[in-house]
């Protein structure tokens, strides 16, 4: 491949750039407030929530991801045809006839569903952790003084636990970045997916190379980012 | 008046006994310490007065308010509000200070006087001056704890305790995490809450402390109170063989144990 080859490589990635970015950012937005959710009903004290909170958690990390993309993409359509097929009906039935599978708005919804699901499993694992790594006598220190359970939990224990869970949070994203590319898997259009296209077309590795750089320049952004907010955090120990 | 008044207490944790049939009084402006050997129960008698452990038998009375009774051999605990308020009128000092990590020395010690107390910020930050000068921490405000050695440590949560005007205060062997250096420096603030009649009860290992500070010491051992009375009886002459040991051994290593 010639330098011009490699040049109007990188700019056909570019194009794709914006594919991979909105998965990560709608993957984020969605997962860590589904992730504090998960935390709080998997500490629950009604069991039965609390069990199945650990189920979801449990299928979501022991099955891989590109699954589960596949699964949440295909489900709709299928259940769609097999309700026609046995006739059944009501409101639910009405309501998944209703969806475009066909819209690149489905797909983008699909994958966010599936990523944000998925992602929400491991932040609420990192989240209790940081909640339980909290020592006791915080909570005794704050009872003490008279404050109430929720003054405790967002005034003393939350910020402590932002501090906490911040290096595992930061592993998350940075694996979140090279996840988007199993979207490819029900081809929408990322970087990953342009780059195989064009191996082919070139008949060189050159553009996966291209793409890992990619990939690779996100991912020193995110660190980076993540080294400010620790720094930010810096103040106490 | 009884400031603090326990009759026969009992705690267990499953089988274990910890807490046998103590009682005891503490009267306002009374110094009060409780020595003893490890295990002994001094920290679990003072967790159950402070309401961070539930006791299983007995009458906890404090301010003239009662905590906790026995009816029918099973406890009973006071309403959430009375608890509440007889919270409010206690404080307690941990022995390893416990102080919140991410704010700084005046942020631990204004937190509760504004949140609980709904004291303006000003106010609150108006006491606390004036509780850090009394520390010897003036100019130390904006520090956070991480920066402060053990024992000004130990000085800010005495502060931060204080801030809530407590009718009386606890002591949870406020030195035994200190180096012995640093150990003087918090035993002359508590001398000094006591010349003010501050009323004080402290958990402690140090003798010669308890010694010069108390009115009344309380020697523990196997959860049970073995002797009590007048610092000098106790450690003057004492005629309980079990106490005459315990205090033998203090002597002869001149420290801890």
């Amino acid at each position: 491949m010639s330098f011009d080859d490699i040049l109007n490589v990188t700019k056909i990635l570019l194009e794709y750039l914006p594919g991979t970015l909105k998965l990560f950012f709608f993957t984020l937005l969605f997962s860590i407030p589904l992730g504090v959710i998960v935390t709080w009903l998997k500490k629950c004290r009604f069991k039965p929530i609390s069990w199945l909170t650990n189920l979801y958690i449990l299928i979501m990390r022991g099955t891989p991801l590109m699954l589960q993309i596949v699964a949440v993409y295909y489900a709709i359509p299928m259940l769609v045809t097999s309700a026609k097929k046995s006739g059944s009906e009501g409101w639910f039935y009405d309501l998944l006839g209703k969806v475009d599978t066909r819209s690149s708005n489905y797909m983008f919804t699909a994958l966010v569903v599936a990523f944000a699901l998925n992602y929400a499993a491991y932040f609420a694992e990192i989240f209790r952790g940081g909640i339980e790594s909290i020592p006791k006598g915080q909570y005794e220190a704050a009872e003490m003084l008279g404050l109430t359970k929720m003054q405790t939990f967002f005034r003393i224990i939350l910020p402590q636990v932002v501090k906490r869970v911040i290096p595992a949070t930061s592993n998350e994203v940075i694996v979140l970045v090279k996840d988007t590319s199993l979207a490819t898997v029900i081809a929408y259009a990322e970087i990953m997916l342009k780059a195989k296209q064009m191996m082919n077309t070139y008949s060189s590795i050159a553009p996966l190379f291209v793409a890992g750089l990619f990939y690779f320049v996100l991912n020193a952004i995110v660190t980076f980012a993540f080294v400010l907010i620790e720094k930010h955090y810096n103040y106490y120990r | 008046m009884a400031i603090l008044e326990v009759k026969n207490l009992s705690k267990h944790f499953g089988d274990l006994e910890v807490l046998r049939d103590i009682s005891f009084s503490v009267e306002e402006g009374q110094v009060v310490s409780v020595i003893g050997p490890s295990g002994s129960g001094k920290s679990t008698l003072l967790r159950c007065v402070n309401q961070l452990e539930r006791a299983n038998g007995g009458e906890i009375d404090v301010c003239g308010m009662n905590m906790m009774r026995t009816e029918n051999g099973k406890a009973v605990y006071a309403p959430k509000k009375t608890l509440r308020q007889i919270r409010l009128k206690i404080g307690l000092v941990f022995q390893n200070f416990n102080l919140f990590p991410h704010m700084s020395v005046m942020e631990n010690i204004i937190e509760a006087p504004v949140h609980v107390l709904k004291m303006s910020k000003q106010d609150a930050r108006d006491t606390a001056a004036e509780l850090l000068e009394k520390m010897g921490l003036t100019g130390k405000e904006k520090a956070y704890p991480c920066e402060l050695s053990g024992g000004q440590q130990q000085r800010v949560s005495i502060a931060r305790a204080l801030a809530l005007h407590p009718d009386i205060l606890f002591f949870d062997e406020p030195t035994s995490a200190l180096d012995p250096e640093l150990t003087g420096e918090i035993l002359k603030v508590i001398k000094e809450l006591a010349k003010e009649k501050m009323t004080m009860v402290i958990v402690t290992h140090e003798m010669e402390f308890a010694r010069e500070v108390s009115d009344h010491v309380i020697f523990m051992d196997g959860g049970v109170i073995v002797e009590e009375g007048e610092p000098e009886a106790l450690f003057g002459d004492t005629q309980n063989e079990r106490t005459r040991q315990f205090l033998k051994r203090y002597r002869s290593t001149g420290e801890e144990e």
